[in-house]
């Protein structure tokens, strides 16, 4: 072997040790709600050509929670939106600490529909701890909202890719988060509960939050082998914090490589294939094959 | 000795057999008490014309959590019920109908993996053959030991709707006490037409969590069916001896091709 083959090989040795180190749920937990973490803007910066941001549900007000625009990646015209957390603690109350009233999710929606009107796929950023349980939350409606949304993105005729970069909150994270391909962060983590809800509920202490994790499954590794995601966003082995770039870079090169191919999918096959996905998650073994009914009212639509 | 129920809103003891014969529903103050999935049944259903399906199915548990069997176990003894929703086809007033109704007496009406698929197939058959489905909702929400995978059954249950939608053919969702969480946030809010018991408490977060983000007391009637109908959310408020014959209209109504 040659001095410069050992050179190649050590420092791709040294690549691979860099960028992974495991971690116990927990740690992720923490790490996925690191302030400093990088966030949609964050990603938004480093992936895209240029950004415009677009406001309002047109039926109530602007949630600052949640992002949405277009974008334009590689010459590319994408529909973005994102829960926005902030990185400090004026950001974070300015934007509720990334939990969206009703009137994010109908923004989220609005843009979605617009996205399909001119046939831009659609990327979200998910990260939140949940829909805001709050007053006006539930006055105007949050359930509907979130509903809503599952049922619409279900059957939208563009691609949708959704990254999971921080926190995957329960139906306030799913309410951008139904799409054709799922991916999650290394370090960041989705469930249904928050550890500490989990806990306080089903081991009635609420400081039993790290065994908690440590059972559910929420992590970027758990959830690909339930193949709930369809693969893992590397980070930088401190984390994505320490070099956004290279976790930007690697989402980028996602949505390129996801994008040259299901852009090229007629809009009802591509919808056949997310509807099947959806159907397949949780369906009992012992049951007859659940995929002829579904394709039998998918030939009575498209 | 007559068996005694005390009704909790105006604390009057009423007969039980007069409670019963009155569809568990106080002749004094029209509270609703909680109806099992059997007397719901029977009071929505023609005589013997249901017929369930998928009766047999149990629920598995995807995450190995500890305990979780043996809590199916008790439910099931205690409520006589496979899991937290019963499934079949019946007929109403002599049309044909799917119905699902939803049991809270079994671990608080969770949906899980099981109760998600069932509910889903339900509305694929209904979009098959053009046949109404009828849910009645009871639930707090997603079953937590399923993780994941009943997260999942919102977006599952969510896009069976969308294919109902698509096909033309009617969804009626009736909430009864309680609807909250992640089956508010699905299907339960996605009826062609929504109905509701009188005074069920529907909404996404439960009154604990929202007076624990919020610190003050929750204004009275807050989330109550009557609440949601004013605020956009639900179209009526139904009795609960009216709903058989409400349901019908609907069913009738949604028949009448116009076009023809």
């Amino acid at each position: 072997m040659s001095k410069i083959e050992l050179k190649e090989m050590s420092e791709r040795l040294s690549r691979v040790d860099k960028y992974t180190k495991k971690r116990t749920p927990w740690e992720c937990v923490k790490l996925s709600r690191n302030i400093n973490r990088p966030g949609v803007e964050d990603y938004i910066k480093l992936i895209c050509d240029d950004f415009m941001p677009l406001c309002g549900d047109r039926l109530y007000g602007e949630d600052k929670a949640m992002l949405g625009g277009i974008g334009l990646i590689d010459g590319r015209a994408v529909t973005i939106i994102g829960n926005r957390k902030g990185s400090n603690l004026k950001e974070n109350i300015d934007v509720n600490y990334g939990m969206s009233h009703p009137e994010g999710y109908r923004k989220a929606l609005r843009l979605a529909k617009q996205a399909e009107r001119f046939n831009r796929p659609i990327i979200s950023f998910i990260d939140t701890p949940g829909a805001y349980p709050g007053l006006g939350s539930e006055e105007r409606g949050i359930g509907e909202a979130i509903a809503t949304n599952l049922k619409e993105f279900s059957t939208l005729s563009v691609p949708i890719i959704s990254f999971i970069i921080g926190e995957g909150g329960s139906g306030g994270a799913l309410g951008i988060g139904v799409s054709d391909k799922l991916y999650l962060l290394e370090n960041a983590v989705y469930s249904v509960i928050t550890p500490e809800g989990f806990a306080s509920i089903l081991m009635h202490d609420p400081s039993k939050a790290e065994e908690a994790a440590n059972i559910m499954k929420m992590t970027a590794q758990d959830l690909l082998e339930m193949e709930i995601i369809h693969g893992i966003i590397k980070e930088d082995k401190d984390g994505a914090h320490v070099n956004p770039e290279f976790s930007a870079s690697e989402i980028k090169k996602t949505i390129n490589k996801d994008l040259n191919i299901l852009t090229k999918k007629k809009p009802d096959s591509l919808v056949r294939y997310r509807l099947k996905k959806i159907r397949s998650i949780g369906a009992s073994k012992e049951q007859e094959s659940y995929s002829e009914p579904l394709l039998k009212v998918l030939q009575k639509i498209y | 000795m007559e068996k005694l129920v005390q009704c909790p809103i105006c604390h009057q003891e009423i007969n039980a057999n007069v409670l019963s014969n009155n569809l568990e529903v106080c002749p004094n103050c029209n509270y609703h008490f909680h109806f099992k999935v059997r007397e719901r049944i029977v009071n929505i259903c023609d005589e013997n014309s249901f017929v369930e399906i998928d009766e047999h199915l149990v629920s598995l548990n995807p995450l190995e959590i500890e305990g979780y069997e043996e809590k199916l176990k008790k439910h099931k003894d205690k409520s006589n019920l496979n899991d937290a929703v019963v499934t079949g086809s019946a007929t109403l007033n002599g049309e044909k109908i799917y119905l699902c109704v939803m049991a809270f007496d079994f671990m608080g009406g969770s949906m899980g993996a099981l109760v998600g698929e069932k509910i889903t197939k339900i509305m694929i058959e209904g979009a098959i053959n053009n046949i109404p489905v009828i849910i009645f909702c009871a639930s707090g929400g997603a079953r937590m030991q399923e993780g994941i995978f009943s997260l999942m059954q919102m977006a599952k249950t969510s896009s069976a709707v969308a294919l109902m939608n698509k096909t033309k053919v009617p969804l009626f969702i009736v909430l009864t006490h309680p609807t909250t969480g992640g089956v508010t946030a699905s299907f339960a809010s996605l009826g062609d037409v929504i109905l509701s018991e009188p005074g069920a408490l529907i909404g996404f977060a439960g009154p604990r969590v929202i007076q624990g983000t919020i610190g003050q007391k929750l204004p009275e009637g807050f989330q109550r069916a009557e609440f949601q109908r004013d605020h956009g959310f639900v179209d009526a408020v139904v009795n609960r001896k009216d709903m058989k014959e409400t349901l019908s209209y609907l069913i009738k109504t949604h028949k009448v091709k116009n076009n023809e």
